[in-house]
């Protein structure tokens, strides 16, 4: 029975985005505030992560954009009183705050309850040491760890368990501060660093090469517990849960291991005394039936929400009814809807998990995989073959990769050392490794992953290489083309294995070619269900799959043509997350609420739209061409919609267009005009309107010639890539012929993309919904960074504050003509340069953008569904209100996560760098631009702040917060110029001495390492990345010690004259609906 | 590419699901049942209650950890498996891996079935069959091999399949002093190990044996395949043993022997429950639990004599699941308290009748 006495109740949520901690808590939250919500429940949410779907309409009841800090926390408790606190649906952050606000006697005083687990409990579970004992006193083993507060302790300890072994930060995030050392030398750097993060480190001995396994496990207050599902690495011990592929249910435990391993979950769990969901992870030897638990969290996860999605269980949903005192035979299935919620999922497929990286986006980053995580997102594919499963897993990653086989050929200088040192590329070198000849016990032995997965991968190599004896497409026999797509082929695949080069010619063509043929044979996929009970009773799911591996489908289709389909974003990457996910579901409730049938498609688990509650028909699947059109196959759409996905279902338009795919909104020939740079330019020259000069350029020569014309810096880029992988600014000729040597070829076919870039100039966007090509609503908005910031890393204001009125006026009436011009029906988005009132237009989206949700937020206007309307042809009314006349502000700033990212250069540039961001809201810049800094983690500092600024147009630009902070009594460190140049304007400072001076000053590292600083300012000199550097070396310290860095001049000084004229206690605990 | 044999299962209604053999290459027929367990082909291919069954894996990966050694303790129980053979009249599966790894396999489970005489069908959309099986019940069924003669339909269940299974003689496993009579109707040998490990001497007799000649402390009836209304003699034993009111247990079959010795009928259920996931309640509390369950008739609690109760329900179809006497130490459990293969969390019903003795 629930408790009947809780009126109010308060959820934390988990913040930006952040490397460890991604969408999964959005989805988790949401599902919470929905059970809630059905008890009639009012509820609060803290949460600055503007794009998410909890922080929408309807979700809370009130909703706080602020940081999830005790501060913060404590004063939205005193104002809004809630009777009770949920603490485990916003991942580590809301953990931590929630344990540091009952530890202050916060939660005590006001009278707030934790719901769900006991606090005791999840301390037990975050501090080691009381972990070893809790699981001691009940005989189950534990990695044999010691705590210790210093690095002396830490070598004593190490020498005891003997090398290798890992050290890990106590209450961090996934893995944060944490490594392998195999010496002592190796210890002594890691130990430091991890010291940073935590006052108390960890170290075990390493079990590498044991197998590693998780259970989810769910416990009632009466004591009933259940396992929802287990899922087993693929890689072996030593690489992060999150860096792993991860297959559920596990494949290669028998009866004993499995039920071993699940008998001890359950102990443990009844022995801590969870109340809700929790995650217990299990190192278990791959020779014996010896295990150790590596970790038990007492929260939802990431893996939780995988196990969520694997199975069709809500952990989150049936965790939050257990908070409130249910017990779980009160609740229902709610697939089956008629069974009991107490039972664990039977499944009949298999998963498999597979991490997305972006890696390549930062400057001098380590690539080596291990004990802390650094992917950005994930997949998770379902099959009713491992071979399937990982072959389409493989494609949602979305790198280019086809699958296991036929992909681009991998440049790998020592196969052995890359099988035995695992980077991002790990599962392509055991391809190659097998192409190679390596045997599977090789393999094995360097990779210390489990035989069973390398047989099977190996099958998948020995059907490539039969089709790769064929000549040709017709020499296809049915047999041979059933087993290549029951082991999860694509079409694209078999026509490459079969064609070899000659596929380059028509890659499009040949794929086509091979669809006709396996459907004249009569080879097409199967819809099946995901059930939670394989097939047992009855379900009224609309939770779905595609396989080959089935005969028929579980579903009838009406063949009514009500069917919308709305492609997702897939894999959460930098560039493309959360913010589509809310675009898509909003989408789909319009879609809805409309009579229409929404169909989802998109394979992110750690999404909201993933939750099969989001529409009526969910397609777990690819967003490939190949499996989009099977899909639209079997749904015979009204119509399809690819724009609020983000570029991966926009890319899809023009070969949908061609496929007679009705695709809604703004049409696929006028998404080409956009997309195509020569198109897009010639259009604009014929409107009149400016562009910064630009070229595509095939020779050295005619770069060096093009610059001669428009002089630097200018930005380079190969042609065709959106989002700016492999974009570089170059200032000078060292830098341009050393960008082009390094980095990009240079050729007929490979043409490079030189742009004029403008210094100095203010960036704008506009994001706006026309229909037939007039504007319907529009939100102009400015980024507090000049151009050259990326505008996914920028810091973004909206409205603007410093926009002449004559600019606005300006971008209104050029946005308006370029609407016109490609005809556009839904929603788009314009990047503009401002500069003295002249405009150029730098990019142009038919589709909605990353800013959607924020400024839909702001101004209160749902953006994607007034463009849903439009492109399902529903009347839309021009709304009355208009972002001018808001009484406050709203920012957006970007959450880094370079803390995870090893050696990584934390500067910005052109390329983006941030995995997520936070938008807040304030009464003026100050207010609002404190609260966002502060929820993307920044802090106000304390006592002493080091400066250290680039050009002398960046140091003239310091000088007045510089004044600002003297006058504010801080004590001001400055690397060489920039001391001379604040004593020069009598600003008092310490000088300090860059780690390549030397002399009597105080090393800048060292005064970081000893916290004598608790914020850095160090502006690069120029928008160059360079490695190894001072410069380098000061942001990376500071990054390394966890002391907030700023590396943008303008964002700055904003900063600090924010923080110099008001206190964190003068900023407004306001709810979004009290900005009025 | 090993070359294989095409082969098929043939449902009663008509269904026709064509795949390839991987077992032996003969031709059964039987009974076709599904089970949704996820792990346990060894203990459930060994499981006596499956005589004359075609065994359906929901899950389609099977094979992946191969089989463990067969061979016995120095007690004569199977070191990894239920029992002594393999019980199933055929298994069919989505899709069996000819390549597998653990550290305990000594060999496929192909060769393990085509070594027993046992076929198998791979390449099978089991969730379709599955599907037909929920709707339309378990049914008569047939695995054909290509080339092998086809068997004419069998009904197990007009059989008295216990018979079959049963041990033929009594079997002595000395432990401590006091002494459990196991009737054996096709018993696990898992349930043997867990009365064994808490120190009791176990009897094991056959299912006709009239032990009431036998000094015992505590009765214990097994699990066992087939028509529960077939073993007539076993519960008129068990009738008579209940008169003298020393602890009595059963599971499964034993379950539904102890009912009908308690007055109550039974009846076979549409398809079953067959799997590792089936939620249980023990009747007037809170308490729930998984389990492993195999059984193809039920009980009809509601005529149960006034002196007994139910002692645990299904969470999913509200069948019974155990029963228990009022004032007697008598009960018994529908489900397998000894799992193997399945979740151990009842476990405590070992403890709870060797506390009685």
């Amino acid at each position: 029975m629930q408790d009947n006495k809780l009126r109010k109740v308060l959820l934390l949520g988990s913040g930006a985005l952040k490397i460890g901690e991604a969408g999964e808590f959005d989805y988790s939250g949401s599902q919470a505030l929905k059970a809630l919500k059905e008890e009639g429940i009012e509820t609060v949410l803290i949460n600055p992560n503007i794009a998410t779907v909890q922080t929408s309409e309807g979700v809370a009841d009130k909703i706080y954009f602020l940081p999830v800090t005790p501060y913060f926390v404590e004063r939205v408790i005193d104002k809004e009183r809630p009777d009770g606190i949920l603490l485990s649906f916003g991942g580590q952050t809301a953990l931590n705050c929630g344990v540091a606000l009952y530890k202050a006697g916060v939660l005590e005083r006001y009278g707030t309850r934790v719901l769900g687990t006991p606090v005791q409990a999840i301390m037990d579970t975050e501090d080691r040491e009381l972990f070893v004992e809790r699981l001691d006193e009940i005989g189950v083993k534990t990695i044999k760890s010691e705590a210790v507060e210093t690095i002396d302790a830490a070598v004593e300890a190490a020498e005891r368990l003997g090398y290798p072994v890992i050290i890990r930060a106590a209450y961090a995030l996934g893995g944060l501060g944490s490594g392998f050392c195999d010496d002592r030398e190796e210890l002594l750097t890691k130990a430091e660093k991890a010291f940073s993060f935590s006052p108390q480190i960890l170290v075990e001995k390493s079990l590498k090469g044991w197998k590693e396994i998780e259970y989810e496990v769910v416990r009632d207050r009466y004591d009933n517990c259940i396992t929802v599902c287990n899922m087993e690495n693929f890689d072996p011990l030593g690489i992060h849960t999150g860096e792993s592929i991860v297959v559920a249910p596990s494949q290669t435990l028998s009866n004993t291991d499995y039920h071993k391993l699940r008998e001890l979950s359950i102990k443990i769990i009844r022995h801590i005394g969870i109340v809700g969901e929790c995650n217990v992870q299990y190192a278990y030897d791959p020779a014996s039936e010896d295990y150790r638990v590596i970790e038990v969290n007492a929260r939802l996860s990431r893996s939780s929400a995988l196990a969520s999605k694997a199975t069709g269980y809500p952990l989150a949903f049936i965790a939050a009814k257990l908070g409130l005192g249910y017990g779980l035979y009160e609740l229902r299935n709610s697939v089956t809807r008629d069974t009991s919620a107490f039972f664990e999922p039977a499944l009949d497929y298999i998963v498999c998990k597979i991490p997305r990286w972006d890696l390549g986006k930062f400057q001098g980053v380590d690539r080596v995989l291990g004990s802390s995580m650094k992917s950005v997102g994930e997949v998770m594919s379902i099959g009713r073959t491992f071979e399937e499963a990982i072959q389409k897993g493989l494609r949602m990653i979305g790198q280019g990769m086809h699958g296991f086989v036929e992909n681009k050929e991998l440049v790998i200088a020592d196969i052995d050392r890359a099988l035995r040192e695992p980077t991002d590329k790990r599962i392509f070198v055991i391809s190659k490794a097998m192409r190679r000849g390596y045997t599977i016990d090789q393999i094995h032995e360097l990779t210390k992953i489990d035989k069973w997965f390398l047989y099977k991968l190996r099958g998948i190599i020995d059907t490539a290489e039969e089709l790769e004896r064929l000549d040709s497409l017709d020499d296809l026999d049915a047999d041979l083309l059933r087993r290549a797509k029951r082991q999860g082929f694509s079409d694209f695949q078999v026509a490459r294995a079969v064609l070899k080069e000659r596929m380059n010619a028509d890659t499009e063509g040949y794929g086509l070619a091979v669809r006709a043929i396996r459907k004249a044979a009569g080879i097409v996929p199967v819809v099946k269900q995901i059930d939670t009970l394989a097939a047992e009773y009855p379900a009224r799911t609309n939770y779905l799959y595609l396989t080959y591996n089935g005969t028929e489908h579980d579903i009838d289709y009406e063949g009514d043509h009500r069917s919308v389909i709305v492609l997702g974003s897939g894999a959460y990457r930098i560039g493309s997350s959360v913010e589509f996910d809310w675009c898509s579901v909003n989408a789909l409730g319009t879609v809805r609420q409309a009579g229409w049938r929404s169909v989802m498609i998109n394979y992110n688990p750690e999404t909201v739209s993933t939750d099969y509650d989001m529409c009526d028909r969910l397609y777990f699947d690819e967003l490939t061409f190949e499996r989009v059109m099977d899909i639209v196959e079997l749904e015979t759409p009204h119509g399809v919609v690819l724009s609020t996905g983000g570029q991966i279902p926009q890319n899809l338009a023009t070969r949908l267009d061609e496929q007679h795919v009705p695709v809604l909104g703004t049409q696929p020939e006028w998404v080409d005009n956009a997309e195509d740079r020569h198109k897009f330019s010639a259009l604009m020259d014929s409107l009149g309107v400016d562009q910064p000069r630009w070229r595509e350029l095939t020779s050295i020569d005619d770069i060096h010639d093009f610059v001669a014309e428009v002089g630097y810096p200018v930005l380079v880029r190969p042609s065709y890539v959106l989002s700016g992988a492999a974009m570089n600014v170059c200032s000078n000729d060292a830098e341009l012929v050393d960008f082009l040597r390094l980095a990009a070829e240079v050729s007929q076919k490979h043409p490079v993309v030189v742009t004029e870039f403008v210094q100095n100039a203010q960036e704008v966007e506009m994001d706006a919904v026309a229909r037939d090509g007039e504007i319907v609503v529009y939100a102009i908005s400015e980024h507090i960074e000049f151009a050259g910031v990326h505008s996914g890393d920028a810091t973004i204001q909206f409205p603007p504050q410093k926009l002449y009125v004559e600019t606005v006026r300006r971008i209104k009436k050029t946005a308006g003509q370029i609407a016109r011009a490609l005809h556009i029906s839904g929603p788009f988005n314009i990047q503009f340069l401002a500069k003295d009132n002249d405009i150029k237009v730098i990019e142009c989206n038919l589709r909605a953008s990353r800013s959607f949700p924020f400024v839909s937020k702001v101004l209160k206007l749902n953006f994607i569904e007034i463009a849903t309307k439009v492109m399902l042809g529903l009347p839309v009314e021009r709304p009355a209100k208009n972002e001018f006349d808001l009484d406050y502000v709203g920012i957006k700033a970007s959450q880094f996560s370079f803390s995870r990212l090893q050696k990584a250069d934390p500067v910005l540039g052109v390329d983006m760098v941030s995995t997520g961001e936070v938008g807040c809201l304030g009464e003026d810049t100050y207010e609002a631009l404190l609260n966002s800094m502060l929820s993307v983690g920044q802090r106000i500092p304390e006592h002493s702040i080091l400066l250290s600024s680039g050009t002398a147009r960046q140091k003239a630009d310091m000088l007045e917060p510089a004044m600002m902070l003297h006058r504010k009594g801080y004590k001001l460190y400055a690397t060489a110029g920039t001391h001379k140049f604040l004593e020069d304007n009598g600003i008092p400072s310490t000088r300090v001495r860059k780690p390549s001076e030397e002399g009597e000053f105080p090393d800048a590292l060292q005064l970081i390492h000893e916290r004598q600083i608790d914020m850095v300012v160090n502006i690069p000199r120029t928008l160059e990345k360079r490695e190894l550097s001072d410069g380098y070396k000061i942001r990376r310290a500071a990054i390394d010690f966890n002391i907030p860095l700023i590396t943008n001049a303008r964002l700055a000084t904003t900063f600090i004259r924010a923080f110099c004229k008001m206190s964190q206690d003068d900023i407004s605990i306001k709810s979004w609906d009290e900005y009025k | 590419m090993q070359t294989t044999r095409k082969a098929k299962i043939v449902l009663e209604d008509g269904t026709v699901l064509e795949g390839e053999s991987f077992g032996s290459e003969r031709s059964v027929a039987g009974e076709v049942v599904f089970n949704t367990a996820m792990t346990g082909y060894p203990e459930s291919l060994t499981d006596p209650s499956y005589a004359g069954q075609v065994l359906v894996s929901t899950y389609p990966l099977v094979g992946n950890y191969g089989v463990p050694q067969r061979g016995t303790d120095g007690r004569g129980l199977s070191l990894n498996y239920e029992s002594e053979k393999i019980h199933v009249e055929a298994l069919v599966v989505a899709d069996y891996s000819r390549d597998y790894s653990h550290w305990k396999a000594d060999r496929s489970l192909a060769d393990w079935l085509e070594d027993e005489g046992v076929p198998a069908v791979t390449g099978i959309d089991t969730r379709a069959l599955t599907k037909v099986l929920r709707e339309h019940g378990s049914m008569k069924g047939k695995v054909i091999i290509e080339g092998c003669d086809e068997p004419a339909w069998v009904d197990p269940n007009a059989d008295n399949l216990v018979a079959r299974v049963s041990c033929r003689e009594v079997i002595e496993y000395a432990g401590g002093s006091k002494v459990v009579v196991l009737v054996d109707c096709g018993v696990k040998h898992n349930i043997i190990r867990c009365l064994l490990r808490r120190g009791v001497t176990v009897v094991r007799v056959p299912w006709d044996y009239d032990f009431n000649t036998l000094r015992w402390d505590g009765l214990f009836i097994s699990n066992g395949p087939g028509d529960p209304s077939l073993c007539g003699v076993a519960v008129e034993n068990i009738r008579r043993a209940l008169d003298a009111g020393k602890p009595v247990c059963g599971i499964c079959m034993g379950n539904q022997l102890l009912s009908q010795a308690a007055g109550a009928t039974t009846y076979k259920l549409k398809y079953g429950h067959r799997g590792h996931n089936q939620p249980v309640r023990r009747v007037g509390t809170d308490r729930c639990y998984i389990t492993s369950q195999n059984h193809g008739f039920a009980v009809d609690d509601t005529r149960l004599g006034n002196d007994w109760a139910p002692l645990f329900t299904n969470m999913n179809d509200g069948t019974n699941e155990g029963i228990r006497h009022k004032v007697k130490p008598f009960f018994s459990a529908q489900f397998h308290p000894e799992a193997a293969s399945g979740p151990t969390d009842t476990d405590f019903i070992f403890d709870e009748f060797t506390s009685l003795l």
